[in-house]
């Protein structure tokens, strides 16, 4: 397929389709409503099957059973839907069943707005849904990069029998840019059978039970462990992160992710025109985070700015990083409002000068 | 002849068999089971009808008819 | 040589279940394992068990199961059956679960017309949790939350079910039974056989109400129960079918426009 311009909604949707996902459940929420209905186009196309489902608890707990029965399916939404989605993503957790759910963030709290935000770092990274559990989140910064990991999404959520959240700010949603599906595709996770699927027990099969309760302590003791040693193995095999600078001389190191991440960049770059040097660690993986990789990233720095489009999330994971040897920054834009590159350039200066205060700790 | 066969383990001494029966013969017994509960027995065999009410009242499946013979036909019901 | 007539079908698991003495959810189980038994499914049907005292469903029949959040179950036998149409899906689910947090997701499987059969028990109350008022509780029924008796004026009429999703346009087999009795129980299997076959055609979508007794949670014995049943139920939850497939609109009409005659669409 040659390369195409397409709005970020819809290569996410054609991204699964790619993949081999024929089945979606979804619920009109903006800004990404363009999802469901690029999916209802185009999975008849491909013989795929399109549901609106009645609400997002709904499409998530639909997204559920078609997972537990062996096949690759997803489903979109926006913050407030995914947090109606919060426990079926528990239940799709505990009952190891892998699936990919979209989120292209909108303001919130609450009702909110319905302009582009980050503000559900939190809601991804730190739960969500009640129990020990978590989610491998990949976080794109283009329509590009959202199509490769909706891809890889797939494959990592088979390999490891998890849900996989893909977490895009509404601008990423909503932007038309080139994406190319190159053909000849590598999964790049080795993708085991499903033969844990409940398909019904043929030929006298033991029965499959697709299950997240185990009332006998013991038992979900050792379910618990066993789902922590998958966690783990997430965290040492699919860290994903990107560097920009950091091999040369800085004196501010910036944090950011998503489409928030390139505002960083042109600010950086037009700083390197004034002689105020900075550089930026950019997440790829927000679960598993880069904490190494930013604490490593930060000793050639005298400061460290969080930039986010919240009162501050990912900031505190990046605190953790660093353990107090660095002072940590932090602008945020929320609301919807979007950050400029004048500004945070801005505040970049201010840090450099002495003139920025930093984040309280606690 | 009807042969009900009642298993005592599996009877939770609901006395819905009991009920059933519409020849009166099932009582309960005065033992009780490993759980505690006093379990249905059969009375009165040669009086059974081969009715199957008490197998298909029973909610833990714990009533079993055996057959002698093609004497008698069941339709499935 | 004694030949076994009655036997436990092999569409149940064997082993002991976990419900109280007396409790009729065993008596449905087995009617659908006989069911699925006499249509040759148990190999390609897959169940969904809700919250509930039937929770444990899954241990109790021999074929696969998911178990699903509370109320969620037809949403999840909707992602099934659209992920594997080949597969007999059956949800078995109660009074909370279907009436109360699922009401949504009854309704819009049914009005999809999702062809899966939904096993609906209701025995007016809440049993796994200790008894609590259920939106088909009856008037005046003590429960651990109305422990004045259901008052009408502040929790509203019980809610019928078949009733309900009978109005539906979308063709669907809706029925009501009971198994109160052994002779109720048969019918109650003619009526779940029915609507597994209906799912075995892939011709609609099919729900059985069951009215079934609670002995713990109403505080009277099996046998008693029973009868307390036939008598405050029955006249209020009627059995019979209430939609088929090729039955007629069963949207009411509205007042003051007069009875609507058979054979003309609105």
């Amino acid at each position: 397929m040659a390369k195409k311009l397409m709005k970020g909604s819809e290569a996410i949707g054609e991204a699964a389709i790619q993949a081999g996902c024929r089945l979606f459940f979804g619920y009109p929420i903006t800004p990404q409503n363009e999802i469901p209905e690029y999916m209802s186009h185009r999975l008849p196309q491909v013989g795929g099957t399109f549901v609106q489902a009645e609400s997002e608890v709904a499409a998530s707990n639909m997204l559920y059973g078609a997972a537990g029965s062996g096949e690759r399916v997803f489903t979109s939404s926006s913050s407030p839907g995914i947090s109606l989605m919060q426990e079926a993503i528990s239940y799709l957790a505990g009952s190891e069943l892998p699936c990919v759910v979209v989120n292209i963030m909108r303001a919130g709290p609450g009702l909110g707005g319905i302009l582009p935000s980050q503000s559900d770092y939190f809601q991804a990274t730190k739960g969500g849904g009640h129990g020990d559990y978590r989610l491998l989140v990949l976080a794109p910064w283009s329509v590009q990069e959202a199509a490769d990991l909706v891809q890889d999404a797939f494959d990592l959520a088979d390999y490891y029998r998890n849900p996989v959240l893909v977490l895009g700010d509404g601008l990423i949603g909503q932007m038309m840019e080139p994406v190319e599906f190159r053909s000849g595709r590598v999964p790049c996770k080795p993708i085991p059978p499903k033969d844990w699927a409940a398909t019904g027990c043929k030929g006298g099969r033991p029965t499959n039970i697709i299950n997240s309760l185990f009332l006998d302590p013991e038992v979900l003791e050792k379910h618990n462990q066993k789902l922590t040693k998958k966690y783990a193995a997430m965290v040492r095999d699919e860290l994903r992160w990107k560097e920009y600078g950091t091999d040369g001389e800085y004196d501010v190191l910036v944090v950011a992710y998503g489409t928030v991440a390139r505002v960083c960049s042109t600010a950086i770059e037009d700083l390197g025109a004034e002689g105020v040097k900075a550089a930026m660690v950019r997440p790829v993986t927000l679960f598993p985070f880069p904490y190494e990789q930013v604490r490593r990233a930060a000793q050639k720095a005298k400061a460290v700015l969080v930039v986010e489009l919240s009162t501050g999330q990912m900031v505190e994971d990046v605190q953790l990083a660093l353990l107090g040897t660095r002072p940590v920054h932090f602008f945020g834009r929320q609301g919807g409002m979007l950050a400029t590159p004048e500004e945070v350039a801005d505040r970049i200066r201010a840090i450099a000068d002495g003139r920025s205060g930093e984040v309280a700790h606690g | 002849m009807p042969q009900i066969v009642i298993d005592p383990e599996r009877c939770k001494g609901c006395e819905l068999c009991v009920q059933a029966c519409p020849q009166k013969i099932l009582g309960m017994a005065r033992d009780i089971n490993s759980k505690g509960y006093f379990y249905a027995r059969m009375q009165e065999q040669k009086r059974c009808i081969g009715c199957r009410l008490c197998c298909i009242t029973c909610p833990d499946v714990a009533i079993e008819m055996r057959v002698h013979g093609t004497l008698y036909h069941y339709f499935a019901y | 040589m004694a030949e076994t007539v009655f036997r436990r079908p092999e569409a149940l698991a064997d082993v002991t279940t976990h419900y109280c003495p007396g409790c009729t959810h065993g008596v449905i189980h087995r009617l659908v394992g006989e069911v699925i038994d006499e249509l040759d499914l148990r190999e390609r049907t897959v169940g969904i068990a809700p919250v509930g005292c039937s929770v444990l469903a899954y241990n109790y029949f021999a074929t696969d199961f998911h178990e699903a959040s509370h109320g969620r179950a037809p949403a999840v036998a909707t992602g099934i059956k659209r992920a594997r149409p080949d597969l007999i899906v059956f949800s078995y689910q109660g009074d909370g679960d279907l009436a109360s947090i699922g009401m949504a997701e009854i309704i819009h499987c049914a009005n999809r017309g999702e062809k899966v059969t939904v096993v609906f028990v209701n025995n007016a109350i809440y049993g796994m949790t200790g008894g609590q008022m259920a939106p088909t509780t009856m008037p005046g029924q003590v429960a651990t939350t109305c422990p004045l008796g259901r008052d009408v004026n502040q929790a509203g009429w019980p809610i019928r079910v078949a009733e309900l999703v009978s109005t539906l346009k979308t063709p669907a087999y809706v029925a009501r039974a009971s198994v109160h009795t052994p002779l109720h129980a048969v019918a109650a299997k003619e009526m779940l056989r029915t609507a597994f076959r209906y799912q075995k055609e892939n011709a609609c979508f099919s729900l059985v109400e069951i009215l079934s007794t609670c002995p713990t949670n109403w505080g009277i014995p099996p046998a008693e129960a029973t009868a307390w049943l036939e008598k405050n139920m029955l006249p209020y939850y009627p059995l019979g079918t209430f939609k088929t497939p090729g039955g007629e609109d069963r949207a009411p009409s509205p007042l003051g426009r007069g009875r609507r005659r058979v054979g003309h669409a609105e």
